[in-house]
């Protein structure tokens, strides 16, 4: 043995700099097989989630997830992890909070240290309607049982100390919301885990399987068409997030969304500075430290459809100036790398899930910028929608009824808290 | 960030633009007669191709003029802009 | 203390002048043009930190942005996290130290400047090495626009680095002829210490310039430490050059151990040995130039491992200097603890390696290849092929508009360099039908020699019995060819989920040295072809960027604009206290010594309805409507019919969208039967103008009709109370001001002192009231007259927070306050306002969908708190009312919600406007508000509180 070779043996200097390690097993390469009950299309966080509580909660394990390209390569493995159920709406804030609370039993769940840290957010508020619409958003989730306060401007800077709360910036922080149960999670986690789990469950993950039609029967669907042959499905759900409509074009169903570039960026790993989520509207910033030390940040969704996972730099620059600008200590921070998803977005701010014209087909699209948070909330109750057959309560004011009746959820124009 | 070609102006830096959605989606003739259903189309039903999309732009911050354009929404390539009294251009 | 590392002469540094810095405490010296990397090899110290996970001990590896080993924290100047040992310019003052990991920010604001520059140019060079220059020259020889950037600190590129000759003259000779000709260029932009880091759509390029860092202290403050160069080039040749990649083995982090080029850069440009006992690993013939170099300069090299069998053509010239050249061979560890002390070599031969015997050494060259810097190419979308033979990714396609030329190209020798270059330069310029110029000769390079053919290697097999948990691939996250294995073995196929499993890549340098490692070694063990692996995305920046930097002058004030009024600074003086409304700044309210908001509300409304008051209402959107078929374009915008208002008159109006929720109101004046004045909520002054442009010009083409915003041409001051009629009356006396010469609602032109000025009869306050709008240049004059004709009467200045107590007490809602995207005018109880003999108006098909039928839609109505002295926070709940007084557990359905609230002078009593499900059924019930944990109980009421008959804005 040479002298070089003795690492084991010496301390970490970096505590937290540091992940836990993944197993050493994950899943199957999985072969598509010539028919399964229900095949879910889209192997993102929501797919993925929905395997696995189609078998644990319903047990269906003849079960396909299709992924065109590498598991969880989509929004899951592009967004900044933030979790909160905050929402104004009691449609809304019953989902995420449905989620939020199966986020806090998802590690021992998945038996995956997910790294899923209740830090708290804070939404800021510059404005005196920002301030409006905060309390009203407080009040709602309090009487919702969701956590929620309404925190003073010296409040805030005891949680968040980093955070400009001078009254000489150019749109002071008024306030915010705190959520103290809201996080983070480490997205590829999660995503390997419900992964690992729907793996062991006998549920077949097939990537590189791009779905390229269907075989309908009046109205049914009795097949997908895949790059990797066609395959039979009792049931099929579709979650494709911002490649929606892609797969809904093929079907000839009409949805109500459009998808658009959504940048993230991050810094080198720096030591622990900031020990919240804050996310603000009016400044467009959020950002949390994530757990080895670097800053993640959101940008603003770019203004066309795109399906390009990139967007415009001056949304990047925006974005920083509004992240010195109420972070003052990140001036010599540095943008490490920048990315884009595609994230689909419904007129009302709210996602579409449920039954489609197709009898046998389950949709669930339009989650905008809430995707990452909702994932066992609507894994699971997706899973009882197609199990049953029927509309989970959580998911029945989703429906794509709503935009013909005007029954909307609208979480765009009440709340404005986007992400 | 992209050059875009106001059909009055030139390229113009994307900044100067604002996003309008998809084109040649007409206001009906007659909203009374149509059903929920089909307003509902109207109001909040629009295309989402990956691909050649013909949608709105206005060119907000120069001649703020709207005029329509050929896009590719996964390369994000202009293919052609064309005045609002243009046809819509044939494509192959 | 001397630095004894540092050649007796020679390198690029100023040996005359000795600066001083400080590493990790520890007080050195070194000389202008070090960089910090080659001052801390000088003075003898290759580790620089040790690692983030291992804590192993990590020196310099690289002598440029690649390097994996030399992250460091900067204390002084300024702190900055996390740098490159090798890419600081060393400076007097300079302290730093190593960095394990994390870097740290500095707790005070940075207070450097930074700015940006746009910059259009046919022809942008990305770096000044010989291709580059080449390049720039042809481009600059066309009388083309040019820009040449380039990220070190002089022009030349990999020819600092070397001796090699042009013209039969030391290369550095050419460039500097080359950088005198392009200055006398004059459109030649020629910036250095600038690295393009990010390539997006139609030639647009980001680049970052670093003015003065390598100044230190005596960077002079009115200079921007750094600029973003926002390029837009109609071509682009990318001649950035290539990475030397390393090859991995056991203990391959070990200080000491460097790229072979990266020695040669550090002994010829900077002047430092980085030993004195070198082993030289390699699989080309590249690291041949730096063995014989080190041993001119007096080190002694121990050996040169070559693993092909045939080893290079070079091997005699080796040799014949006395260097031991051993082919067939490879490197399989290293031994030491903080340095290397000596290299394990062994035999090998068709992949197997051989018993290892120990070479003393204090340096260790590595070289597995060259990878070409395509990530400007990469990030513009260009497709990459992997190139066998190199073992590299090589540009795979043409792209419009970017040309990759020399090295980056996978062109490694001078001549071909310099031909590519010119011949990128010349495509970019035929692209552009620009003729290359008469005289455009390139300089002469020696033959080159034929290099034998390189063998790829990405590893050495683990003979060290670590089964790879010692062999670094990604030195910065602490990762190994064990995690690679790990992670294959998981299961993982995808080279994107071997990133993320292993973290490769993911650190400072971004892969620059790992990524094609990672490449091809997960082939390898999934046995399949590294062209099917292919590499992660390269994605912007090159290299980090301080937020800083991004952000610019965007800081502060100019984070976003301030707009004011033409009185804003009467407003100051008189102690206003401002509020942000869009991006106006807005008087909330005038307090007096002494008095909080609250007291100086209830006398500004007290004010206002028992005498008189005046607002700057400025900042309310104008817009002129003109042409022939004005009425009709309004007659199709609002709810409510304007064709039938007279000239002379004034009408209140709703917008809606077209999902029938309502998106503004204001008042419409007709100047003439073709002409209307709009004025639109604050807010809502650029939308409602963008709305309307957008229905003549996408859908209406055919109506004569144009609108210009006049938000900047009219002052608008309300002068409300019983006692405005005076005030008017003694201000303007030409004009009757009694009712029946000026009723409600009409409007009269007047001028004072030859200064036209506009007189409105409208009441956003429920009192006798008239609008004064003038110029703004006479704003302040007008003001002035008012306030001192008001004197008599206290004319009392208020804010927007009174206007809101004044409109609330009348029931005027506030669009975007009382309504939130999902109320329709007859949720507002403005049914009145819906016309019903158009046939249709925007948004008139959606009041009739199932949803808008609803009886238990939200309706505004006005609360009563019961016990006379609550004032309900804006934003509370509402519940049903609850005998008990207790609130039950969640969750509680909830009725609605409170929108405006205040304290009335004139109710003298706390009153709300709510939106209440059904709210106009439950006029007269108690409902309960949660405050603070207590049920607070209130009474629904009709939502006009004060003057419910009108009488005194109608007399």
């Amino acid at each position: 043995m040479t002298l070089g070779s003795s690492h084991a043996t010496r301390t970490p200097r970096t505590p937290g700099a540091d992940l836990p390690e993944h197993p050493d097993s994950l899943w199957r390469d999985a072969e598509p097989k010539r028919s399964y009950d229900v095949v879910i299309v889209g192997g993102g966080g929501h797919g993925l989630a929905t395997a696995h509580y189609l078998a644990k909660n319903h047990g269906i394990t003849n079960v396909a997830v299709l992924e065109k390209g590498w598991l969880a390569g989509g929004n899951m493995a592009r967004n900044t992890t933030i979790i909160r159920s905050n929402y104004l709406w009691d449609e809304s804030s019953a989902i995420y909070e449905h989620a939020l609370k199966l986020w806090e039993g998802l590690e021992e769940d998945l038996d995956y240290p997910i790294l899923f840290s209740q830090r708290g957010v804070l939404n800021l508020a510059h404005t005196l309607q920002d301030v409006r619409d905060s309390v009203r958003r407080v009040e709602a989730n309090k009487l919702n049982g969701v956590d929620a306060e309404w925190l003073e401007p010296d409040e805030v800077r005891k949680i968040c100390p980093v955070v400009n709360t001078s009254t000489d910036i150019r749109y002071p922080v008024l306030g915010a919301t705190y959520q103290p149960r809201a996080g983070i999670a480490k997205h590829d986690y999660v995503a390997w885990g419900f992964a690992r789990r729907a793996d062991e469950a006998g549920i077949d993950l097939i990537q590189d399987c791009e779905v390229t039609g269907f075989t309908t029967d009046g109205n049914r669907v009795t097949g997908v068409q895949t790059t990797r042959g066609t395959i039979s499905a009792g049931k099929v759900a579709l979650c494709a997030a911002g490649h929606t409509s892609v797969l809904t074009d093929m079907l000839g169903i009409r949805v109500p969304v459009q998808s658009h570039p959504l940048q993230a960026l991050v810094s080198e790993l720096l030591e622990p500075v900031h020990p919240t989520v804050v996310m603000s509207n009016a400044v467009h910033v959020y950002v949390s430290q994530a757990h080895k030390g670097e800053l993640v940040m959101g940008a603003g969704v770019d203004s066309y459809n795109g399906y390009g996972q990139r967007g415009a730099f001056h949304i990047i620059e925006r974005q920083m100036a509004a992240a010195v600008e109420l972070f003052p200590v990140f001036a010599r921070a540095h943008l490490l790398r920048t990315w884009g998803g595609i994230v689909d977005v419904s007129p009302d701010a709210s996602p579409i899930v449920g039954r489609t014209p197709y009898d046998n087909v389950y949709l669930n699209c339009g989650w905008g910028t809430g995707g990452f948070k909702a994932t066992p909330g609507i894994g699971s109750a997706l899973a009882h929608t197609i199990a049953h057959d029927e509309p989970h309560p959580y998911v029945a004011p989703f429906t794509l009824d709503r935009f013909v009746t005007g029954a909307l959820v609208d979480e765009h124009g009440a709340a404005a808290v986007a992400h | 960030m992209q050059l875009i070609a106001c059909p009055w102006c030139g390229p113009r830096e994307e900044v100067e633009f604002h996003y309008g959605g998809q084109a040649h989606v007409p206001y009906p003739e007659s909203p009374a007669e149509l059903s929920d259903e089909e307003w509902a189309h109207y109001v909040f039903f629009r295309d989402n191709p990956k691909g050649r999309f013909a949608e709105r732009w206005n060119h907000s911050a120069g001649c703020r003029r709207w005029f329509n354009a050929i896009r590719d929404t996964a390369t994000y390539r202009f293919e052609s802009v064309y005045r609002l009294d243009e046809p819509k251009p044939v494509t192959p | 203390m001397t630095s004894t590392f540092r050649t007796p002469e020679g390198g690029r540094i100023d040996r005359a002048t000795t600066v001083e810095f400080t590493f990790d405490g520890q007080t050195l010296t070194g000389h202008p043009g070090d960089t910090l990397a080659s001052a801390l090899l000088a003075n003898g110290r290759h580790q620089v930190a040790t690692s983030i996970k291992f804590g192993r001990p990590r020196g310099i590896a690289a002598a440029w942005a690649e390097d994996p080993g030399g992250l460091v924290q900067i204390e002084e100047p300024f702190p900055e996290p996390m740098l490159l040992a090798t890419t600081v310019e060393l400076h007097d003052g300079l302290a730093a130290h190593g960095l394990p990991g994390q870097g740290r920010l500095a707790d005070v604001p940075d207070s450097a400047r930074y700015d940006a520059v746009h910059h259009h140019v046919d022809v942008l060079v990305v770096g000044a090495g010989p291709s580059g220059l080449a390049a720039a020259l042809t481009a600059a020889r066309a009388g083309a626009r040019v820009a040449l950037v380039d990220e070190q600190s002089e022009a030349g590129g990999s020819l600092l680095s070397g001796t090699e000759r042009l013209d039969d003259a030391p290369a550095l000779q050419w460039v500097a002829a080359a950088v005198a000709e392009l200055a006398g260029h004059p459109e030649v932009l020629h910036l250095q210490r600038t690295t393009a880091f990010g390539s997006y759509d139609d030639g647009f390029v980001l680049a970052l310039e670093r003015r003065t860092d390598h100044l230190g202290a005596a960077a002079p403050k009115h200079v921007s430490r750094q600029r973003v160069w926002r390029i837009r080039a109609r071509s682009i040749v990318v001649a950035t050059g290539a990475h030397e990649r390393p090859v991995v083995f056991a203990d391959n982090d070990r200080p000491g151990t460097m790229l072979a080029g990266a020695a040669r850069t550090f002994l010829h440009r900077y002047g430092v040995l980085p030993g004195r006992e070198a082993v030289v690993f390699t699989t080309n013939d590249s690291a041949y130039d730096a063995a014989l170099d080190l041993h001119r300069a007096g080190v002694h090299v121990q050996a040169v491992v070559d693993a092909r069998p045939e080893g290079s053509p070079r091997r005699e010239e080796c040799e014949h200097a006395g260097i031991r050249v051993l082919s067939g061979a490879v490197v399989t560890g290293t031994q030491g603890v903080e340095r290397v002390t000596h290299a394990l070599v062994a035999p090998f031969a068709d992949g197997e390696v051989g018993a290892s015997s120990a070479i003393a050494c204090d340096l260790l060259l590595v070289s597995g290849g060259w990878n070409p810097a395509v990530h400007l190419f990469s990030q513009a979308r260009g497709r990459l092929r992997y190139d066998a033979a190199l073992g590299a990714f090589l540009p795979g396609e043409q792209l419009d508009g970017l040309t990759v030329a020399g090295s980056a190209a996978g062109v490694f020798d001078l001549a071909g360099c310099l031909a590519d270059g010119q011949r990128g330069a010349r495509a970019a310029l035929g692209a552009l039908a620009v003729p290359p110029a008469e005289e455009d000769r390139l300089p002469t390079a020696p033959e080159p020699v034929v290099p034998t053919a390189p063998l790829v290697l990405w590893r050495v097999p683990d003979t060290s019995g670590a089964d790879g948990s010692t062999s670094f691939v990604d030195l910065q996250r602490d990762a190994t060819v064990a995690d690679i294995a790990r992670a294959v073995g998981a299961g993982l196929r995808s080279i994107e989920h071997v990133k993320r499993y292993t973290t490769i890549g993911t650190a400072h340098d971004q892969g620059k040295t790992s990524g094609v490692l990672t490449s091809g070694i997960t082939a390898e063990l999934l046995g399949i072809p590294v062209q099917d692996t292919g590499t992660t995305t390269f994605r912007p920046p090159y290299t980090p960027v301080a937020f800083a930097a991004l952000a610019g002058r965007d800081r502060g004030r100019l984070f976003d604009p301030e707009r004011v009024t033409a009185l804003h600074e009467w407003h100051v003086a008189a102690g206003a206290v401002f509020e942000d409304v869009g991006q106006w700044k807005r008087p909330r309210h005038y307090p007096r010594p002494g008095e909080d908001m609250e007291a100086a509300v209830l006398r500004e409304c007290a004010a206002a309805r028992t005498g008189v008051g005046i607002l700057d209402g400025s900042t309310l959107g104008k817009i002129d409507v003109q042409g022939p078929d004005a009425a009709v374009l309004l007659d199709r915008l609002y709810t409510n019919l304007m064709s039938s208002l007279k000239v002379g008159s004034v009408r209140y109006g709703v917008m809606c969208g077209v999902d029938g929720m309502v998106i503004d109101d204001g008042t419409v004046l007709r100047l003439a039967e073709d002409r209307f004045l709009v004025l639109t909520t604050t807010g809502g002054a650029a939308k409602i103008l963008d709305w309307m442009e957008e229905w003549v010009q996408t859908e209406w083409p055919d109506l004569r009709v144009h609108c210009t915003s006049v938000t900047e041409q009219w002052c608008t001051f309300p002068v409300v109370g019983p006692r405005s009629r005076d005030v008017i009356g003694a201000v303007f006396p030409q004009v009757d001001v009694s009712n029946e010469a000026f009723p409600f609602m009409t409007w009269r032109d007047t001028t004072l002192d030859g200064v036209p000025v506009r007189l409105a009869r409208i009441s956003f306050s429920g009192e006798l009231a008239f609008e004064v709008y003038v110029n703004p240049w006479y704003a302040v004059a007008v003001w002035q007259r008012l306030l001192d004709a008001g004197r008599p009467y206290g004319i009392t200045p208020y804010g927007t927070e009174t206007m809101h107590v004044l409109r609330a007490e009348k029931g005027y809602p506030i669009i975007g306050q009382d309504t939130d995207g999902t109320v329709t005018p007859h949720d507002l109880g403005m049914a009145w306002a819906v016309s019903k003999k158009k046939p249709d108006f925007v948004g008139k098909r959606s009041f009739s969908r199932p949803a808008n039928q609803d009886p238990l839609r939200k309706q505004l109505v006005g609360l009563l708190p019961v016990d006379r002295r609550t004032v309900l926070p804006e934003g509370s709940q509402i519940v049903e009312f609850r005998t008990d007084g207790q609130l039950p557990p969640p969750p509680v359905p909830m009725l609605g919600h409170v929108t405006s609230s205040y304290r009335s002078a004139e109710l003298a009593r706390p009153f709300a406007l709510a939106l209440v499900k059904g709210g106009r059924e439950r006029i007269g019930e108690t409902v309960h508000v949660p405050v603070n944990g207590t049920l607070v109980p209130v009474e629904v009421t009709g939502s006009v509180l004060v003057d419910p008959e009108g009488a005194r804005r109608d007399g």
